[in-house]
């Protein structure tokens, strides 16, 4: 066993330095981040596994749960696709409004889920610009799957192509040039070369904004109308359970929810670790 | 002539990069755009490469409209400053690129491809390294690597921008004669883009030397020493007008930081 106590580079710090910040930095993690995380997990089956169980197999929350990867089934590759698009657009080609193109990216971090969800409201809904027609053509947006669908596109578009623009512009475009002075058409360019260079930021991207469509909470909200079974995703089911008192429901399907992001990020490092190698080869030049 | 540039011009938002540059050049010969950063040489190697589009101007090449062919048509081996190999692929995977990718009805079959990687690696004294990722290798084998890479598509001309730049003094010398001597071999119009004066005089048949976007003098190197034709050609090559023997006026000639000091560069002929 090393000595802690002996400095190990000219950088380093005094050892209790190095402790109160490792002290203050661990604290801050179980009191926000476990804590919380086993307060659900053991509020869910604080009535045993079958109460928990029950929870998540009456029907109001299967649909609740379907609805929930529906949604993010729908969102997820939209966002993905246009992640690519805008990010490829703003690192490889110069044009007018590049600036501007970033800033709109931006939009839904910056603004509250609960606006986001308001506008689909005004444009769509019954007393909305668009309204009278699509009442007219019997075409139902708000309180509706195309209403929440929209709502989760808009709330996570940033992720995928936050992720993606500051790789793809430190790449610059010297290798798409080398394969098209090779005779590569655009497409094989873009799939052969650049698809390739940024696999792994597009999969954080993709899972980061999965976690998000699946947890999204005040944009679907607004406008998906809470029909219970019918337009409840998961999220909405939990605060419809909790305002009910049905505290072990909410907690079983907010374990539920936990679990499919703990599982996203399982993946996440599972991938890093087994391609460790690969990363690296992408990230240096 | 088999490379005939006519009155070529390019400007960059407001800067004009050429002023309308004209030459010609012999089939199979070395020629050398020789100019500080600035000059516009790079910029008439991308427009010969088809990365970046002449606003006016003609370029024959062999007696192909060269500027109308697209540039992944136009079979030109373009070994990029950085050298751009793609980093997620091996260097096998790298060189046989350009031959893997054409269309099923002019594709080389898979053994004829692996077959021509084997003698491209071994032309470019790499045997064995065809599974190493670029990564793994040193600055000047993946230079080789990358032109490796140009060489496997059969190129109509080779274009090099800067090939040494990023490389230590002593790699650079090595590479030069290689590269010399590779060119003997292969007979490839080579039009290489360089800032240093030493490399192209030792290297190249014609040195076009370039000020501003305008060709100062094109010439072989001995004209070149012998008469320099404007002051800044004279200078640039560190010799006074008039002829060797006085002592050179260096200070208008810009090096760029990133490259390393080349003794000899600045020394008195």
């Amino acid at each position: 066993m090393r000595n802690i106590l002996r400095p190990r580079a000219a950088t380093d710090d005094h050892p209790l330095v190095k402790i109160t910040l490792a002290v203050i930095a661990i604290g801050f993690l179980i009191l926000f981040l476990f804590m919380p995380l086993l307060t659900v997990f053991s509020e869910a089956l604080a009535q045993g596994w079958k109460m928990a169980w029950d929870a998540l197999i009456e029907p109001d929350a299967v649909a609740a749960i379907k609805l929930t990867l529906l949604v993010a089934a729908i969102a997820v590759p939209a966002n993905m696709i246009f992640g690519l698009a805008a990010s490829w657009c703003i690192a490889k080609f110069d044009f007018r409004g590049k600036n501007l193109l970033i800033t709109l990216i931006d939009i839904p971090f910056s603004v509250s889920p609960v606006v986001s969800g308001l506008v689909f409201v005004l444009i769509f809904g019954l007393q909305g610009w668009m309204g009278q027609w699509l009442r007219d053509n019997d075409m139902k947006i708000i309180f509706a799957l195309p209403g929440i669908v929209l709502a989760t596109i808009f709330v996570t578009f940033p992720f995928v192509a936050r992720e993606l623009i500051p790789l793809m512009i430190d790449q610059g475009r010297d290798e798409e040039e080398a394969a098209v002075s090779l005779g590569a058409s655009g497409f094989s360019t873009f799939f052969r070369v650049t698809l390739p260079n940024i696999k792994w930021a597009l999969l954080y991207g993709v899972l980061l904004c999965n976690a998000r469509a699946m947890g999204e909470f005040g944009a679907v909200s607004v406008v998906s109308g809470h029909i219970r079974g019918l337009t409840n995703t998961m999220p909405l089911h939990v605060e419809v359970l909790y305002n009910d008192y049905q505290y072990v429901g909410a907690f079983a399907v907010a374990s539920l929810l936990a679990l499919l992001a703990l599982v996203t990020l399982t993946l996440k490092s599972l991938l890093e670790w087994r391609f460790a190698g690969e990363i690296a080869a992408s990230s240096r030049h | 002539m088999s490379l005939v540039i006519e009155s070529v011009a390019k400007k960059f938002d407001r800067f004009p990069a050429l002023k309308g540059v004209s030459f010609t050049a012999p089939k199979g010969c070395f020629l050398a755009l020789l100019g500080p950063s600035g000059s516009g040489k790079t910029t008439l190697l991308r427009i010969l490469g088809g990365l970046e589009f002449a606003d006016v101007g003609h370029i024959d090449f062999e007696g192909l409209d060269w500027l109308a062919l697209p540039a992944r048509e136009r079979r030109a081996g373009f070994v990029f400053q950085q050298y751009a190999l793609f980093r997620h692929m091996t260097v096998a995977k790298n060189i046989a690129f350009g031959l893997s990718i054409r269309p099923r009805k002019t594709r080389p079959t898979r053994a004829e491809i692996a077959r021509r990687v084997e003698e491209l690696l071994s032309l470019v004294q790499l045997d064995g390294l065809g599974k190493r990722f670029p990564s793994q290798l040193s600055g000047g084998q993946r230079q080789r690597v990358a032109l490796a890479r140009a060489l496997a598509i059969e190129p109509r001309m080779l274009l090099l921008d800067e090939p040494f730049g990023a490389l230590d003094a002593k790699v650079r010398k090595d590479l030069r004669h290689w590269l010399r001597g590779l060119h003997e071999r292969l007979g490839l119009t080579t039009v290489f883009v360089t800032h240093d004066q030493d490399e192209a005089l030792e290297l190249a048949d014609l040195v076009a030397v370039m000020n501003q976007g305008k060709i100062e003098q094109i010439a072989t190197p001995a004209e070149l020493r012998a008469n320099p034709a404007t002051p800044f050609v004279a200078d640039f090559l560190g010799q006074a007008p008039g002829g060797p023997g006085i002592v050179p006026i260096r200070t208008a000639v810009p090096k760029p930081s990133s490259h390393r000091f080349n003794e000899g560069s600045y020394t008195a002929r």
